[in-house]
């Protein structure tokens, strides 16, 4: 075979390669090409975080607006404080809207879902919710109706 | 009782003599500058028969592969409700642990085994040693460009496998079973990292390359220069390269999804 034609064909082999990997960064990890850049961070105290795990899930109204970026303990109040990244699209969230904790199905993943409050103010870069609610715990719940309180 | 013993640490010195060996004729493959203007055409035309040429079963196993996947998960997961975990698990899978795995072992089975023939056969026809006396180092002509050419083709190969196994597996889940497509996509880019997941399953496959190659070329060069050695040296490089690459995938995986 001519090595021209070797050449080209080892150049596809190539592409459909980095295609491959393109398609698994893009599509499967859902990697964004966008520069990280045109989010603000918001802040949330919850007393139980559940599961909520970085790169989880932020909704509102159902629609993804933005990912959790970090859940860690506040040593002070000794409640969840998780760090939420929002797009910058969505700048002109009512400062008063409370952070609700939920789960997707009967069994599915945790994810934030922000209720939408009526301030005329909206909230900016390191805010924190004004409320927020806890994750609905299942035993806990049990347990509670079980002992009777 | 003396013969045993001895047997045992002659096959010890063996096999340690052979590693010893492997290790020697990997550093005087790779040591030393290429020479581009010559090394190139080499290279292309190792990478058309180790790397193209292995394309078709890539794929075909990748995307049978997928769809079984799919079809099973599908049959576990609809128990519980969640068929729309489908995706994820379809992509994890697939980018964790079978991409690399079963595409190191097709490529033992369909490039290894090639490599090791060929350098085994010119070594019995004394191709190697006439190269030699030609003043050509045939680790640099012949050895070196096959090896860089698994190396470099065993990556690209493993990320096609996964890439088209999640194709399939979407084709089954969505397009058979009726899986939301919305819900199998955003499942699977919600769970899966890429660089824990995917750049991962690169490290894998980048790795198992190495091995799988190192294995076969030296099996070629350091066969017995007879038909029965060379049968026995293309068994050789399947069955160690399949061994390395499970071994290795277990110490991988432990050192990347472990948690230590």
């Amino acid at each position: 075979m001519a090595q021209r034609t070797t050449e080209i064909i080892v150049g596809l082999f190539m592409i459909a390669g980095f295609a491959a990997l393109l398609f698994l960064a893009l599509h499967v990890s859902g990697l964004s090409l966008k520069p990280a850049g045109d989010t603000y961070t918001v802040y949330a105290d919850f007393n139980d975080a559940g599961s909520l795990a970085p790169r989880g899930k932020v909704s509102m109204a159902g629609v993804s607006i933005g990912r959790i970026r970090d859940v860690s303990l506040n040593p002070k109040t000794f409640q969840a404080r998780v760090a939420i990244e929002i797009d910058a699209a969505y700048s002109s969230i009512p400062a008063d809207s409370s952070a609700v904790i939920r789960t997707s199905g009967l069994l599915g993943d945790q994810y934030i879902d922000i209720s939408v409050g009526a301030d005329m103010d909206s909230l900016s870069d390191g805010d924190d919710f004004y409320d927020t609610q806890s994750a609905m715990n299942l035993e806990r719940l049990i347990t509670n109706f079980a002992s009777g309180r | 009782m003396m013969d045993a013993i001895a047997g045992l640490g002659r096959s010890g010195l063996t096999a340690i003599g052979s590693l010893g060996r492997s290790g020697a004729f990997l550093w005087r493959t790779l040591a030393g500058v290429p020479n581009l203007r010559v090394g190139t055409p080499l290279l292309m035309r190792q990478l058309y028969s180790i790397g193209v040429l292995s394309l078709v079963i890539v794929v075909v196993s990748g995307l049978f592969i997928g769809m079984v996947l799919a079809l099973q998960g599908y049959t576990i997961l609809s128990d519980y409700g969640s068929e729309q975990a489908i995706g994820q698990m379809v992509a994890l899978t697939l980018v964790r642990e079978l991409g690399p795995v079963v595409t190191a072992l097709l490529f033992a089975g369909r490039a290894g085994s090639a490599l090791t023939a060929e350098i085994g056969l010119m070594k019995a026809t004394e191709q190697l040693s006439s190269m030699e006396m030609m003043g050509v180092d045939p680790l640099r002509r012949v050895v070196a460009p096959r090896f860089w050419a698994g190396f470099i083709s065993m990556p690209l190969l493993a990320v096609i496998f996964s890439a088209v196994g999640i194709w399939g597996g979407m084709l089954v889940g969505v397009e058979w079973l009726g899986v939301f497509e919305g819900a199998f996509w955003s499942n699977m880019q919600s769970s899966v990292s890429f660089t824990e997941d995917v750049m991962n399953g690169v490290i894998k496959s980048v790795v198992f390359g190495f091995v799988c190659t190192w294995i076969a070329v030296f099996q070629g060069y350091d066969c017995v220069p007879t038909s029965a050695g060379i049968s026995s040296a293309t068994t050789k490089t399947v069955v160690y390269s399949s061994l390395a690459v499970l071994g290795l995938d277990f110490v991988l995986t432990a050192v990347m999804f472990g948690g230590f």
